[in-house]
């Protein structure tokens, strides 16, 4: 696994997300409402849709697609018409900067 | 093709040769045109919040309940009649708006909220819960895309005889009736097995059993009290009340384009008098739901303000969007490939035709 920069922490606003592509592939990275910071997947298990665009509340993405929720801490589907898990990835800050870890 | 003669028949079903093209030339699931909304602006446009729903809803149950009460108190008498007409429209229209709001989950911040106005909706509206769950959801992914949306209103050639007789709701509930007798056997079509997951197909069977035992206690109450009165409060409503579900839900995107992934081709905004707005909650925005489906109800009217400049006009009224859906209808029933495209204002970005013309790749980037 690799350590890849993503943003300063300042970045994303509590309870919010970004959008983060590398590898051809996307990420989304969330930050809940006391500011900690998780990852996961980019793209909606459902259609594929970016999550980016999509409403945190709570612990949960909103897909701004259909509705479906996703706990982001966990990956769990929690709405339909979500059913599979998002992935999740590791997080971290180092020196006020995000980093999330891939596998090589 | 003469132009006294119909159309042909397209292939609306979602596993037959439509679907195979759809999916061919890209429009299944695919990238729609989004107006721009700063990202800070649309969070706040897509803050769920109880208050307004459970106002809704408070007034919607207190005016069933009185409604009702008339209907009963006065029964036998034609004072009974306008307490009847206006539980029709609350039970028999009002329905489809508050089982759709809920469906997205968008009406309330609460989400057990969300799901027991959905399942009184579903009942009343006679869908299955679990089903047209999916349904929706399909018709959001690929809206209008033939062989791919189960929820397309006119079917071209359209008869013009179904859709008069959708106002008073006979065909309509013959049909959906038999859908949930055949879900509570356990039955489903191909093209229901097509949007909706096999993990979800005993919920299904569950919740049409749940709602043909209802119906079979209003026909047994109905034979006991030798009248129709049951019927007129549970499952009647579907026919002498649905007229406001069917008036507003036609012009959602009649007359308007196939197979596009602009919503301003395919989608109408109205704009309407506040009771029908009321019972309608607000999907006279309809361009707008479609293009942001995550936007509750009560943000539609400032979600409609902020993007108008990039939409084409609102039609001014139902009667306004009637004159100019009815026409264009006729003559799709006769003209292939016709649709009504609107003008847009010299302030819109153009229609995106290049996206269900030449449909890109989703960026490459994968799952």
């Amino acid at each position: 696994m690799t350590w890849h920069p993503v943003c300063p922490l300042d970045d994303i606003d509590p309870e919010d997300l970004i959008r983060f592509d590398h590898g051809g592939r996307s990420y989304a990275v969330y930050r809940d409402p006391k500011g900690a910071v998780f990852a996961t997947d980019g793209l909606c298990t459902h259609e594929q849709v970016h999550l980016c665009d999509g409403l945190v509340m709570g612990d949960e993405i909103e897909c701004p697609k259909h509705n479906g929720r996703f706990d982001y801490k966990t990956g769990a589907a929690r709405r339909a018409p979500c059913v599979t898990a998002l992935r999740t990835h590791p997080v971290r800050v180092v020196d006020g900067m995000i980093e999330i870890g891939l596998e090589d | 093709m003469p132009y006294d003669t119909l159309v042909e028949r397209r292939d609306y079903s979602l596993t037959g040769p439509s679907a195979a093209q759809a999916i061919e030339r890209g429009l299944a699931s695919a990238e729609w045109y989004h107006s721009d909304i700063p990202r800070k602006v649309m969070k706040e446009l897509m803050q769920r919040r109880d208050g307004p729903a459970i106002r809704d809803t408070a007034l919607w149950f207190v005016g069933l309940g009185l409604s009702a009460w008339g209907g009963i108190a006065f029964w036998g008498t034609w004072v009974c009649v306008p307490f009847w007409l206006v539980y029709g429209v609350l039970y028999g229209s009002a329905c489809d708006s508050r089982w759709h709001e809920c469906g997205h989950g968008t009406a309330f911040r609460t989400g057990w909220m969300n799901e027991v106005v959905y399942h009184i909706a579903s009942f009343m509206v006679m869908r299955n819960p679990v089903s047209w769950r999916w349904s929706h959801a399909r018709h959001h992914t690929d809206t209008i895309i033939v062989g791919r949306d189960a929820e397309i209103g006119f079917m071209h050639p359209a008869s013009i005889l179904l859709t008069v007789l959708h106002f008073v709701g006979i065909v309509d509930i013959w049909q959906w009736m038999k859908i949930l007798v055949r879900n509570a056997a356990g039955v489903f079509t191909p093209d229901e097995r097509d949007y909706i997951p096999a993990s979800e197909i005993g919920k299904a069977t569950f919740w049409a059993r749940v709602h043909v035992a209802i119906y079979a206690a209003t026909l047994i109450a109905a034979i006991w009290m030798q009248s129709i009165l049951p019927f007129m409060l549970i499952g009647g409503p579907r026919i002498y009340g649905t007229w406001h579900m069917f008036m507003t839900g036609l012009i959602q995107h009649g007359g308007l384009a196939e197979d596009v992934l602009d919503h301003r081709l395919n989608s109408r905004t109205v704009l309407m008098n506040p009771v029908s707005r009321w019972i309608y909650w607000n999907m006279n925005f309809h361009i707008e739901h479609h293009m942001f489906p995550m936007v509750p109800y009560h943000a539609l009217p400032r979600l409609h303000a902020l993007i108008k400049d990039d939409l084409p006009p609102p039609c001014p009224s139902i009667y306004a969007a009637f004159r100019e859906m009815v026409p264009a209808i006729l003559r799709q029933r006769r003209e292939k490939g016709y649709y009504l495209r609107k003008i847009l204002p010299p302030t819109a970005r153009p229609y995106r035709e290049d996206l269900h013309d030449t449909v890109p790749d989703r960026e490459g980037l994968r799952a």
